[in-house]
Formats: C-alpha cells, structure tokens, sequence
C-alpha cells in the first residue's frame, strides 16, 4: 500500500515515466478493490448461511424415520380382525388384564381406576405397558426425505421385527408429558414449568432494582466518587462469566442463606429436600446475572428522555421524584421494558449457573413452590445432549424448537409491547 | 379577555395580601418521603457493588481454603501439568491451556469474518441492506448458548470428522468447540466493529475519495485506523467472552483434564470443569468444592482484567472528531 501513496507525492507525478506508472496501477488497484469487495460480501454470507446451518441442523434432527421395536407386536393384540386402536375399552382393559402381572394391575388400578379412563388413556396403558416400544433407530429428516429407499432396506436388514414409522419428535405430547427416562414419552412439561417459575422470581427482583439503579445513576447521580464507582463497577459485573454467577449463587443463596431458599425459615419442609437448591435460589441468581444488563438498557432508554421535558416540570414547582415518576419514566418506558425483555430472554437462555447452583437432572413432578427442586428448558436440552444414544439428541433437537419459539414469542411481544407505549406516549 | 386579566390581577393582589401576613417561604422544604425514595434508587444501585463484593469475598474465600490445604502447593497449581484431584494433583496448566486453546480457534474465526462482516456493513452495504443483515447476525449472537453446544456436537465434529478422518479428530475435541464459539462471538466483534467503524464521520472518507482513492484504500488505509480504539476493545471483550463461555466447552470439548496442543483430541476447559464437578451433588467440605473456586477466582481474574483493558482502550486512544 505504501507504494500507492508514494505514487501522489508530487515530486513522483510530475515525472512523465510515473504517470505511465500510475495508469497502468489503476486497474490493479481497482481489481484488488473488487476482489475485496467481493471477500467482505462472502464473510457476511458466511455469516447468515451459518445460523441457516445452525437451524437446519436442528430441524434435521426433530424429524425424521424411526425403527421401533417393540416388545409385543400390536399386530398379533388384534382381535376379530378388529386392530388394536379401534378395540372397544372392555377388550383393551382385558388385555392389560392378561398381559400385565398381576400386581402391576393393581397399582395401576389404584392411579386411577380403569373404568374411570377414557378410551384414549387406557389405548395408551396398553401401549406403554404391553406393546412397549422401543426406539431402535432413527434418521435425521435430510436423510428420510431423500435416501428412503437406503432406510427402508437398512432397517429391513439390522431390526427385522421392527416398524419403521415417520417421526416427529416435537409436538404437543412433547409439551405436556413429563420428563422420562423412555425417550419416547418424554417430555419437557417439568422444565418448562420450571422455567417459567424461576424467570417469574427473576424478573419481579430485577426489574424494580434495576430500574431504580438505572433512575438513580442518570437523575441523582452526581459527580461523586461515589457514583462514579458504581457505574464502573457495573459495566465491569456485565462482562462476568455467567458461570461466576453461577458461584456466587452457590455460595450465597445455596449455601449461606440455606435457611431461607429452602424454606425452612418460613416452616416449609419439602419432601425431596432440594436443600437450597431451590427455584429460589435460581432465581435470584439469574436476577444477578441480568442486573447489569438490565441497569446499561434502563439508562440508555432514560438518557434518551430530552431534557427539556425535566426542565418543564422542574419549572413548574414538581419535586425531582415528581418529574421522574410522571414524566421521564412515562416516556422512558418503552425503551425500558424493550431492554428488558432483551435481558430476560438471556435469563432464560443461561444454562450454565442453574447447573452450578444444582439443577435437578431429572424430576418427573412439577414444580409447585418457590422451595421446590427445579430444573429447567437449557439444562434439559444440556442434559439429553450430553446422554450417548441418538434418540435423545433428536429430543433435545424438539426442546431447542420450544425453547426457540418461547424466545421468538417473547422478543416479538417486546416489539408489540414497544409499539403499544410509544403510540400512546406521543 | 379582560375579565380573564382580571380575575389573574385579582387573585395576585390576594396572594401578596397573604404574602404580608406571613412571609412567601423560597427555603427548600424538607420532604422526607423524596429523601426515602432517594436512599431506596441509591440502594439498588449500591447492590451492584455489594454483587462485586460478594463475588470476590467467596471465590476469595474458598479459593484461600484450597490453597491452605496441605496437598496443595501453589507453585504446583500453577506449573502442574496434571489436574487429577483423585491423586491429589493439582496442577492448573491443562485447564488453562485447553481454554486458551478453544478460545484461540475461535479469535482464529472470529476477528477476520467480524471485521469482514464489519467493514462490509458500515462502508459497502446500502442502507436496506444492512437493515436486513445487522439484526439477522444479532440473532445469532442472541441464540442460548446451549444451542450452540448442541451445533458443534451434532454437526461440527461429524464434519469435521469426515473432513479429516475418524481416527484423527475424536468425538469430543477442543477444534469443534472452538470453532463454534468463533461463530458465537462473531456477532458480538462485527457488531461493536462496525459501530467503530460507523462513528467516523464521513469528511474523512470523502477527502479520501477525492484524493483517488478506492473504496478499499479508504476503508482498510483511513476509516480502520481511525477507529481502531473500538476495534480493539471489541476483540478483548470477544476474548474476555471466549475464555468464559462454558456450556459449548462443556457440551463438544470434552469432559477430562488433558495436556495436548493437538486441536483434534479432547480436553477440558476451566468452565468445563466447574460444571462437570458441580453438577454432582458436591459436598462443602471436599477439596474439589474449594477447588472450582480457586479455578472461578483465576477466571474471574482473567476476564476482568480483560474488560478493564478494553474500557481502558477505549477512553485512552478513542479520537473524537467535531
């Protein structure tokens, strides 16, 4: 490059032999501008096509043909000619009575009595309980759409007895259904619910600190050591590691204030005995986490408040909790709430402190108080990723959609939220 | 109107009639309720430092507990090249090397496709363009980091994998990992980049153009340059970002201490080892809960010094134009 701007030092133009010099450069320098053009439009391709790759992969996996074998052929349960799933209930309650021991038969009567059960739920009893199926292999969805024939005939060969079915892993069984140990009738009920538990505790702390802090640093700060401190102090907690977090959250609210996240302070005894490792502590913790985040947001969205506005009401006798209240946070708010949901949907994301404080990996019971044990949407997703078998990456696949569409519902209804304010503010 | 006038004049000769029976007061009233209000917003920004506090008192704290342990010596913690508490080995180089390695290959990634992307965005994309472009890399840097553990798992290493052979890259390797947090962090360095890069007022590009420059001269030789405080700050909060990311590490690099430089094998990370240990139930008086402090303190040492290093940056060397 240097050569180039030799090339404009005057003493260089005026030689003729320069000038031809410098025509002649001119093409190289404008090829090597387009070829270079050309390298910063690949790399922001590169950029779009990997979060393409990212999605697709994940779509790959939720779908696609599974062997099932199952214990007892569904064929071989029909009766009459008649096929399993449109036997009345007395023949499908007759064949749990014949196929099931006999003291399986009386817990399961003692769940629920059978004559209680609908024809669906008993259709499914009979399933889980005598069919069993059992998942002996499955493909990605690329592979299902365009390599049938390799599946049918693979399949053919290793599980001879097995049933080769379209699958979708995700769906509304997926949803409801608790967690479980058989990937077929497992589901993320428990982590969602878990979830939505710890980011309710995590937003009704955040939010109100971290609205005040932001109020206090832009309207009553002054140029105090004080101030000044607390402003570096949370820029710099915004560049902690979540996992830091996830010790402090250990230390503290696990460990030091036991007496309280495990409710025993309020003369809650849990049963599981979650020993502070709670939805509470979890909870609390995620709060930290989004503090920072969520105190830089608010004070962006107030400093963006004219001051003009301030001077008017200041002028007119209103004391400075007055302006604040009714005139900088009104139009405050939807930058705020825009920046917090932004942060919230991160709280939501984190996986890393919940597994530090002590998530539970596996619970099958919902979450029914602040001092249960908890578990939740990231650390299912981490749990089912980390296990060998490839069915339970197709899983995790259908809980990263869920947890996609919670995070898409939430930001599209931060935009609704912004446009709602910012329509009756002006 | 005059009425109007009226009724004003009127009801100021009453209040001056008042103001002579007892004086107009303009001394600040005390009001107790303002003054609460103040010291609860003071509070909630206090509780950050107490948060910072906190933070350093119980890493601190455990962290002095480990190092006071009879088996521990602190030369070995940090000249040791094993990490195996079962035999009592604590030396703290494997950890930090597989994080300098993952965090490496995804610098490696990361700065040129960020400044790249950046360039592309603030000196040649048309406005439309980069309104579609800007908040579609966003999502990417807004996606759980779960999801991208999940990706490097599920597709990074069985291309990989292909790519160079089965028996040279295992299932778990540090490369994968890396490479996808390249991938993670490239928004966040293309982002701040072009914000740099977007702040230098267009005097500059345009007395470049008129010079004969091309677009790319101006771009790579004046408009870079001129923001590379940002620049720079941007790649040490990715760094900052890489050497704490945990779940990826967790997920595709491997679970395991083990001294390698080769990219293609497996090896635990400092966060990777903070969560496989405490996602036991850990008990408070082993040496392995004392332990993942002492690694929490060196990483939070680190990347602290990292961020304040880029804020520093920023304020020293930033230009300010007119």
């Amino acid at each position: 490059m240097s050569r180039i701007i030799n090339q404009y030092s005057p003493s260089q133009i005026r030689s003729n032999n320069k000038q031809e010099q410098f025509d002649s450069n001119l093409p190289v320098r404008h090829r090597r501008a387009k070829t270079w053009h050309l390298i910063f439009q690949i790399s922001t391709v590169i950029g779009i096509v990997v979060l393409m790759a990212l999605l697709y992969n994940i779509i790959n996996q939720a779908f696609g043909f599974v062997a099932f074998e199952s214990k007892v052929n569904p064929d071989s349960l029909a009766m009459d000619g008649i096929s399993l799933e449109n036997l009345s209930k007395e023949d499908l309650i007759r064949i749990i009575q014949d196929k099931v021991t006999a003291s399986r038969f009386r817990t399961l009567e003692k769940e629920k009595p059978f004559l209680a059960r609908s024809h669906e739920e008993v259709y499914s009893v009979v399933i889980q309980e005598v069919v069993k199926p059992k998942v002996a292999d499955s493909w990605s969805l690329f592979d299902s759409l365009f390599h049938r024939k390799t599946i049918l005939v693979e399949s053919a060969e290793k599980y001879p007895q097995a049933r080769l079915e379209f699958h979708s892993w995700i769906g509304w069984d997926t949803v409801t259904t608790p967690q479980s140990s058989n990937p077929l009738n497992a589901g993320v009920r428990t982590a969602i619910l878990g979830s939505l538990w710890t980011i309710a505790i995590t937003i009704l702390v955040a939010f109100p600190i971290g609205v005040g802090a932001a109020i206090y640093l832009e309207e009553y700060a002054t140029q105090s050591w004080i101030s000044r401190i607390i402003q570096t102090n949370i820029n710099n907690l915004a560049g902690v590691p979540s996992i830091i977090y996830g010790m402090l959250g250990l230390a503290i609210f696990v460990r030091a204030f036991n007496l309280f996240t495990s409710g025993a302070a309020f003369g809650y005894t849990d049963p599981a005995n979650a020993n502070g490792r709670t939805i509470l502590s979890a909870g609390l913790t995620l709060a930290l986490l989004i503090l920072p985040l969520l105190i830089i947001n608010s004070q962006e969205a107030i400093r963006a408040v004219p001051s003009s506005l301030r001077q008017a009401s200041f002028s007119l006798g209103a004391t400075k909790w007055q302006t604040v209240w009714y005139h900088v946070l009104p139009n405050a708010i939807p930058g705020i709430l825009t920046g917090s949901i932004l942060a919230i949907s991160r709280a939501i994301g984190e996986t890393a402190p919940l597994v530090v404080i002590g998530a539970s990996t596996f619970i099958t019971f919902d979450p029914d108080s602040l001092f249960s044990k908890f578990t939740s949407l990231p650390i299912q997703i981490y749990q089912w990723t980390s296990r060998p078998q490839a069915e339970f990456r197709n899983l995790a696949a259908a809980a990263i959609i869920i947890l996609l569409i919670l995070l898409l519902g939430l930001n599209a209804s931060a935009i609704l939220l912004r446009n709602r304010f910012n329509q009756r503010v002006s | 109107m005059t009425n109007q006038t009226n009724t004003i004049i009127h009801s100021y000769m009453k209040m001056r009639k008042g103001a002579a029976e007892k004086p107009f007061d303009l001394r600040k009233r005390p009001r107790p309720a303002e003054k609460l209000i103040q010291g609860f917003l003071f509070a909630c920004g206090a509780l950050s430092i107490l948060t910072t506090l906190g933070i350093v008192y119980e890493l601190g704290k455990e962290a002095m507990l480990f190092f006071r342990n009879p088996d521990v010596n602190l030369l070995e913690f940090f000249t040791g090249t094993k990490w195996q508490p079962q035999i009592l080995e604590f030396g703290i180089l494997p950890l930090l090397n597989a994080t300098l390695m993952t965090s490496a290959v995804a610098m490696l990634i990361a700065i040129p496709l960020g400044f790249s992307v950046a360039i592309y965005l603030s000196e040649y994309a048309s406005p439309k363009a980069r309104s579609i472009l800007k908040p579609t890399l966003e999502v990417l840097a807004g996606l759980p980091t779960v999801v991208y553990g999940y990706f490097a798992l599920t597709f990074m290493t069985p291309m990989l994998r292909s790519i160079f052979g089965q028996n040279i890259v295992q299932i778990y390797n540090t490369a994968s990992a890396g490479l996808v947090m390249g991938i993670l962090i490239l928004p966040l360095i293309s982002s701040m980049s072009e914000d740099a890069l977007s702040a230098v007022p267009s005097s500059l590009r345009e007395a470049a153009y008129s010079l004969g420059a091309t677009k790319l001269e101006t771009a790579l030789k004046i408009v870079f340059p001129a923001a590379l405080s940002g620049i720079a700050a941007a790649v040490i909060v990715g760094i900052s970002r890489a050497v704490g990311e945990t779940m990826i590490v967790a997920i595709a690099a491997g679970a395991g201490p083990n001294f390698t430089f080769n990219p293609f094998r497996s090896a635990e990370t400092m966060t990777g080892h903070i969560v496989r240990i405490s996602g036991g139930d850990l008990s408070y008086a082993s040496i392995d809960y004392n332990s993942i402090f002492a690694i929490g303190l060196m990483l939070f040492l680190i990347t602290l010094g990292l961020n304040i290093v880029s804020q520093r940056i920023v304020r020293r060397f930033r230009e300010v134009y007119e």
